[in-house]
């Protein structure tokens, strides 16, 4: 025992520690300037969120040492109990929690706020770990990938179900974890099809749409024929067809007979590569046709998603950030002010304390969610390309920490580990800067709140404490 | 698996793309794009002008006419308002509740968190309530305003007034900002750019709901207000008054000039009214009784009106006929009375002795030889050609000139040349004979009071005049030479002399038609003219200047309705030339009898 404990300290990877350390000091830092006031300059003063962030900064050490202390054996053995505990947690909130703002996911005893949902991210990962490293797990087997649907599916469906629909959309970035662990390529490539097409979509006209995919389908088809003529033939017609769908977009006009030709040239051509699927390469023809199908059919349905499935403020949210719906003092008005909070620090920033947007409170929830226009008003670009580069270098260093795993549950738990904090880190300074929707999610690390620091300091330390040990296990 | 290893460069790749984008993205918006800079900056930053006080008036002789009266408009941002006590609020300002509601509820509909005005220039009283109590009524404040004060309650329609701008002004004028103050008439409105001085603007720092939290930079980039520069006027305090004074009752104006530097010593407009009228609460109702009292008192008669100059014109034909050589000063034509009538005088023995009876055809012989001068058989062609020449001649003497003496709004006049008359009658469709009522400054011919006083300046001076002015200085800078370098007019001075002699006798000489405006020891030359006009009573026009060596003063009287211009013109001249050069008026019996005078009330029961 003795001997396993000093080498565990050894092992501990260090680096990550650091910059675990580096973000949570810094996150502490600007949470004292966002809240800053200056009747109260202590900045050890616990009735101020940054004094009491302090405390959960105490609170989290403490966590991430217990879980160290914890033998790693224990949470591959109580992935599923654990993941059980929060799922039940997750079903709790909703029957007893407490609605703030609009959404049901909060424990409230006394002045203290605990947010189940944060830390079903660690849960979830684990027992994914646990069931996607099982011996003849594959995704290709039908069982495996229920089981799949059902571990990442529970969570997602609770946490929607405490209207929380932005905790919940975190979870797709589990796609990398089950890309590393042997999903289709093509299905992985169709995952961001999709979200780019759900995007193209809503800001284009739907007959652009369709034009480009079937030209773009043609092109594929005719590129993949020996005959190369065919393949200038069709760069041809896709660059004059494209140039006119771009005038059709930005300029909001089909002149009059050209519609009628891009229809007519599209059924003809339509027409002629199934005639030449007939006559040459059938299977190759047909799979083109069927994703083209559904290509359209998604198209359309997204329309039906926008208007009928999401939310008046989602719809709020996506409109201001894709730019058809414009409204700086309503829907838009917290991107609106981050943005200026953020662009107005420059190259340098305007020092610490020194951001008029951030002292006099013009972006809302400054201290949690848009935590990153402090540091981008105050600190400016080099500021933000630094916290940026600490995030990057760690998620990176994950990965490849993951990578010298030996076990398949260790790599799985650090690759979902990885996935979490990017997505986290993507979406929340992407929102701050109208690169992504607003999506109510803390910065790991940085936004105040216990219950965000502490799920990410014991996600991130089981994944340090497994790694620490990674020379004993093998799977 | 292990074939599967090399997808972690992919996710990697991945993940390092999207924080690519995120980074560019921050590069653009930080250290690109400096529109965001601005908008922290319009974000964060309160601009408080500072109201500079405006220039003050004063007369020629450095007496003050026009100064400033702070007054305190009650102001509210409804964002601020919290309950209190309504009935308390409107019970101090004397107003109902539901105005106060009202009021309210538009401020609110112009903005939350800017100021609006609740309470327009309370009252000392008020003030000094809200200042004692302001603490319970939040979201209000008093912001201070400076008013005009009038020293004097005369010269309304020089000195102008100054109201809240409108909405063109404050579009075409980035200067300004709603509820400020601007000159709206006369000196007020012309030298506005000069009065209102430069704001002056402290720079705070506010938070996102519009508090005030410091000065920005500690006030290092703050700009203090610079007052507006004092205006000096050319007006005679006490001359203007006691013309006014004397125009009491009666409709028409008064234009007094110092031949010697064309500087304007009264300028009256009769009726006028008192300037302290336009300022206050009242402002608004004032101003709506003025707009629509008889005989418009906010008309500028002196430089606004254009009136038929009447026999004052006939001095102009014999400049012009002496200067063309028609006539000499020996000429002489009978009293025929053929075409114009006359009234019974003398024999006009030379050109003197027919200014000093002013007759009629006399004068439409010479304008007769001006206007047909034998140049072509046809006498069309050639009224035409002689009018040409009559009216670029007429021009040099300062007619159909809107002077631009330091008033908006100042007139030209009409003097008809060929192309007027083409317009009415048809090329060559026209002759001395269709027009000759010129000769005697009737028909078409319309000249300005101002005009007629800047004449009498051009015969006092033996021809050349200073363009006529109202400023003395501004801001204690020299005037543009425009105002100092004489214009000469093509008239050689000999022409002068006749027609001085003339004048001398018209007032000094048994006969004269203007005897009525001799000063025992002042000598006035001056002409009588009495005006037609189709809607009653002549016009009574006096013009003059005095004394005739050196003169000091040009005038000209212009009575609307008041009958021959001997009569009533002529004495009020004379009592403001008395009062000009001795300061004191020993014709008491005159000056009674025209400050008893209501021609006005007369005229109205006559018509």
């Amino acid at each position: 025992m003795q001997t396993r404990r000093g080498k565990i300290w050894l092992n501990i990877d260090w680096i990550c520690i650091a910059i675990y350390l580096l973000l949570v000091f810094a996150g502490w830092v600007n949470i004292y300037a966002a809240v800053y006031d200056e009747s109260h300059t202590s900045i050890f003063d616990t009735s101020m969120r940054y004094g009491k962030q302090l405390i959960w900064i105490a609170a989290a050490f403490i966590i991430g040492f217990f879980v160290f202390l914890i033998d790693s054996k224990f949470y591959s053995a109580f992935s599923y109990v654990i993941f059980a505990f929060f799922m039940l947690m997750l079903i709790a909130v909703l029957l007893f929690g407490t609605e703030i703002n609009n959404s049901r996911s909060w424990f409230q005893i006394g002045d203290f706020r605990l947010q189940p949902s944060e830390f079903a991210k660690m849960a979830t990962s684990l027992a994914l770990a646990q069931f996607a490293s099982r011996t003849h797990f594959s995704l290709n087997n039908f069982k495996d990938v229920l089981g799949i649907i059902l571990i990442i599916g529970l969570p997602i469906g609770l946490i929607i179900l405490q209207n929380d629909a932005g905790s919940a959309l975190i979870y797709s970035s589990l796609i990398f974890v089950l890309y590393r662990e042997g999903l289709n390529n093509t299905l992985f490539v169709l995952f961001f099809a999709a979200i780019a097409l759900f995007v193209f979509a809503l800001v284009s006209n739907q007959l652009v749409i369709m034009t480009v995919l079937v030209l773009a389908a043609i092109l594929y088809f005719i590129f993949k024929s020996r005959k190369r003529w065919y393949g200038y033939w069709g760069l041809l017609v896709f660059s004059v067809f494209a140039a006119v769908a771009i005038m059709v977009q930005y300029f909001g006009v089909w002149p009059y007979p050209v519609k009628y030709l891009i229809l007519s040239t599209v059924a003809v051509s339509i027409g002629v590569s199934l005639l030449i699927a007939l006559i040459k390469k059938i299977d190759k023809a047909a799979s083109v046709l069927v994703i083209l199908l559904a290509a359209s059919l998604y198209v359309y349905s997204v329309d039906f998603v926008y208007s009928n499935l999401l939310e008046k403020h989602q719809q709020e949210r996506i409109g201001e950030l894709l730019g058809f719906n414009s409204d700086p003092l309503g829907a838009g008005y917290n991107v609106n002010q981050s943005k200026i909070s953020i662009g107005s620090g420059g190259l340098m920033g305007k020092g610490f304390l020194q951001g008029t947007q951030t002292k006099y409170n013009f972006v809302p929830e400054q201290d949690t969610d848009f935590i990153f226009c402090t540091v981008g008003e105050e600190w400016g670009f080099a500021g933000s390309v630094i916290v940026l580069m600490l995030f990057a270098f760690l998620i990176i260093r994950i990965i490849w920490l993951a990578e010298r795993q030996r076990s398949a549950y260790s790599r799985i738990y650090g690759y979902s580990v990885a996935s979490f904090l990017f997505i986290h880190v993507a979406i929340n300074i992407g929102m701050t800067i109208g690169l992504a929707p607003v999506i109510g999610i803390p910065l790991p690390f940085f936004s105040y709140g216990g219950s965000s620091l502490w799920a990410f300091t014991m996600l991130l330390m089981i994944f340090l404490r497994i790694d620490a040990n990674r020379m004993e296990v093998f799977r | 698996m292990n074939q599967l290893s090399s997808r972690s460069i992919y996710i990697t790749v991945i993940i390092l793309l999207i924080f690519l984008a995120i980074l560019v993205k921050l590069f653009i918006i930080q250290v690109l794009d400096p529109s965001y800079k601005i908008s922290s900056e319009n974000n964060s930053q309160r601009r408080i002008w500072e109201y500079p006080s405006r220039g003050l008036i004063y007369d020629r002789n450095g007496e003050l006419l026009v100064c400033n009266e702070i007054a305190y408009d009650l102001m509210v941002i409804p964002r601020q308002v919290r309950s209190f006590d309504t009935l308390q609020l409107v019970n101090e300002l004397g107003i109902n509740i539901e105005d106060a509601r009202q009021k309210l509820t538009a401020a609110a509909a112009y903005s939350v968190f800017r100021p609006s005005v609740f309470f327009k220039q309370m009252s000392k009283l008020q003030y000094a309530y809200f200042q004692e109590h302001m603490y319970r009524y939040p979201g209000f404040y008093v912001q201070s305003r400076s008013l005009r004060k009038y020293e004097k309650s005369f010269a309304s329609n020089v000195l102008g007034d100054i109201g809240e701008i409108d909405m063109p002004t404050l579009e075409r004028d980035t200067f300004y900002y709603i509820g400020d103050y601007v000159g709206k008439s006369g000196v007020e409105k012309y030298f506005e750019t000069s009065l209102r001085g430069e704001k002056g603007v402290k720079i705070y720092m506010v938070d996102v709901h519009n508090r005030i939290q410091g000065s920005y930079q500690q006030g290092k980039y703050d700009i203090p207000a610079q007052a507006g520069k004092d205006l000096v006027l050319t007006i005679d305090a006490g001359l203007q008054e006691y013309g006014e004074l004397l125009m009491k009752n009666k409709i028409g104006s008064i234009v007094a000039i110092q031949p010697s530097t064309g500087e304007i010593l009264a300028m009256v407009s009769s009726p006028g009214f008192d300037p302290n009228l336009l300022v206050g609460r009242q402002r608004g109702y004032n101003y709506d009784s003025l707009v629509h009292a008889p005989n418009k008192p906010l008309f500028n008669r002196a430089v606004g009106a254009s009136y038929p100059p009447g026999s004052i014109f006939k001095m102009v034909q014999a400049i012009i006929g002496l200067d063309q050589g028609i006539i000499t000063e020996q000429t002489s034509f009978p009293c025929d009375k053929s075409i114009v009538n006359c009234h019974n005088h003398p024999p006009n023995t030379d050109l003197k002795r027919a200014i000093q009876y002013s007759c009629n055809p006399y004068f439409y012989m010479v304008t007769r030889k001006l206007i047909q001068r034998g140049f072509e058989k046809s006498i069309f062609r050639d009224s035409r050609i002689g009018l040409a020449i009559w009216k670029e001649k007429v021009l040099n003497l300062g007619f159909e000139c809107a002077f631009d003496i330091g008033l908006p709004s100042v007139v030209k006049g009409k003097i008809p040349g060929p192309d007027f008359y083409d317009r009415i009658y048809g090329k060559y469709r026209w002759a001395y004979s269709t027009i000759y009522s010129l000769s005697i400054g009737q028909g078409e011919v319309l000249v300005v009071p101002l005009q007629m006083a800047n004449f009498a300046a051009i015969i006092a001076n033996r021809g050349f005049y200073y363009y006529p002015h109202i400023m003395k200085s501004i801001g204690g800078a020299p005037l543009d030479t425009m105002y100092t370098i004489p214009i000469r007019t093509p008239f050689k001075p000999e022409v002068f002399i006749p027609v001085v002699e003339g004048m001398d006798a018209v007032v000094n000489e048994d006969y004269g038609t203007g005897g009525l405006a001799r000063i025992p020891n002042i000598r006035v030359c001056g002409k009588t003219g009495t005006a037609q006009n189709p809607h009653g009573e002549d016009h009574s026009i006096f013009m003059a200047f005095a004394p005739k060596e050196n003169p000091q003063i040009a005038i000209a009287v212009y009575i609307e309705n008041a009958g021959f211009g001997g009569v009533w013109a002529a004495p009020i001249a004379s009592l403001m030339i008395e009062k000009y050069i001795n300061d004191t008026v020993m014709n008491v019996f005159s000056e009674q009898r025209i400050l008893n005078t209501d021609i006005y009330h007369f005229a109205d029961t006559a018509r």
